[in-house]
């Protein structure tokens, strides 16, 4: 059986839940990180490394028997800005759609600024998306703006 | 009643700053007035910055109103661990508005999140001055009689000195155009350079600083060459004297031209230059009354 088979098999397999795909491979701990999976109790899945047509090589999750908000799902765009989430009912996908990075992320990246207020105190990080292609984020309270190949998770 | 908070000169429109000068000249017509009877200025500074602090505290007791508070974090419970919000927590349920200086960037921001009274941000480590910004608008208008279309040479570190960053940002309302003299160690940096482009603010750039740059110039901003910047010391005094502003430069120079700088100076401006009509920093830093004065009484809807 190819890997391709297997992961198709496995998807079908989920009765209800989310599937989360087009993860980029390095990101996928970073999203398992930004979702709290590890602390979930559901049944989860986590597949790295399976081939992909688009990507070449992708990480795929799945979690059975959740609904999450759009809002949580769509910080994971910070660092899987392609990601598509669906949403799986009675082994039928019932919605399809790509995330949508927030115009504001609010408690998901730290400031790499070591004299920014939000290093040295206990409070939640805000930055503002201030480009177009979302690479930048610009931090609320130092107003030091970030890259995105500088993200740090928080 | 809007946001009252003013914790960065980009939160003011044109509209705000021009009324916020306007109310600093009723001031410094008359800059005792018993606006500020009954009500307590909490002046927290976290780090000492006594300039600032007695310009921002004369302010208060000009206006008829009382301060509480600390000039040095040694001698607050800071020094015991204690966090930024409970600080401002406490303070906020004694004082009618908070008055801050933070060494930390973006402090400023967060207290006034946390705060239920407003915040004014009288500097949050190398992050934003906005009062320094305003006085310094209100110095610019009030030698040329207007903010627009000035021709507005910075000298100096242009690379570390947040006054005039935020001077450029806030004079982008006013159609300016901006020479930059400064040493490769010290230019403008590329993020404020594209700023410009983006607004379509003429600039020019340049390592000279002479009489030929001064002679096109309205408003001279000369700013401290500090030694902490450089890497290599024999850079250092080589480029402090050549960005030395004397006299004897002044001598073809528009009638027009001031001479302004955010003191403390060092070198930068020879003691010759004092006695020119052109220097103005020392009503520059008086200013710094009026316009805090006006920056209180807005944030307090008064
Ligand atoms: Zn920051």
């Amino acid at each position: 059986m190819t890997i391709e088979t297997k992961k198709e098999l496995a998807v079908a397999a989920l009765q209800n839940g989310i599937v989360i795909d087009h993860i980029p491979c390095n990101s996928l701990f970073k999203v398992v990180n930004i979702l709290g999976i590890q602390n979930m109790e559901n049944g989860v899945f986590i597949g790295n490394n399976l081939s992909s047509r688009s990507m070449g090589r992708k990480g795929l999750i799945k979690i059975a028997d959740i609904n999450l908000p759009k809002e949580t799902l769509n910080r994971i765009a910070v660092v899987a800005p392609n990601a598509v989430i669906n949403i799986i009912k009675d082994y039928a996908v019932v919605d399809k759609h790509k995330v949508e990075l927030p115009e504001d992320l609010v408690d998901i990246i730290k400031c790499n600024n070591p004299k920014c207020i939000s290093n040295n105190e206990p409070m939640a990080t805000h930055f503002h998306v201030i480009d177009e292609e979302a690479n930048h984020f610009k931090c609320r309270y130092c107003e030091r703006i970030v890259a995105r190949e500088e993200v740090v998770l928080k | 009643m809007q946001n009252r908070n003013l914790v960065s000169i980009s939160d003011l429109t044109k509209d705000e700053i021009l009324a916020l000068l306007k109310r600093a000249k009723e001031f410094e017509k008359n800059p005792n007035q018993h606006i500020l009877d009954g009500k307590v200025v909490g002046s927290l500074f976290f780090e000492p910055s006594t300039r600032t602090r007695l310009s921002f505290e004369t302010a208060v007791n000009r206006l008829g109103g009382r301060v509480i508070g600390f000039s040095d974090a040694r001698t607050s419970s800071q020094s015991k661990g204690e966090t930024l919000k409970d600080t401002i927590m406490m303070v906020a349920n004694y004082a009618d508005l908070i008055v801050m200086r933070h060494p930390l960037e973006g402090a400023a921001r967060y207290a006034s999140e946390i705060s239920k009274v407003p915040v004014v941000n009288a500097g949050d480590g190398s992050n934003q001055h906005p009062s320094q910004t305003m006085l310094d608008l209100y110095t610019i208008y009030q030698t040329q009689g207007t903010l627009e279309n000035l021709t507005i040479t910075m000298v100096g570190d242009l690379k570390y000195g947040r006054t005039v960053h935020s001077l450029l940002e806030a004079m982008h309302f006013f159609n300016p155009k901006f020479i930059f003299v400064a040493c490769d160690e010290l230019k403008m940096p590329e993020q404020y350079k594209e700023y410009c482009k983006e607004l379509g603010i003429e600039y020019e750039e340049t390592r000279e600083f002479n009489e030929e740059i001064i002679n096109k110039t309205d408003i001279l901003y000369m700013t401290r060459v500090q030694r902490e910047r450089f890497s290599d010391l024999m850079e250092y005094e080589r480029v402090k004297n050549i960005y030395t502003l004397t006299a004897s430069m002044l001598k073809g120079c528009k009638p027009n031209l001031r001479v302004l700088h955010p003191l403390p100076r060092v070198t930068e401006i020879a003691q010759d230059v004092d006695n020119t009509p052109q220097a103005y920093y020392f009503e520059q830093a008086l200013n710094g009354l009026y316009t805090r004065e006006a920056i209180i009484c807005r944030a307090l809807g008064l």
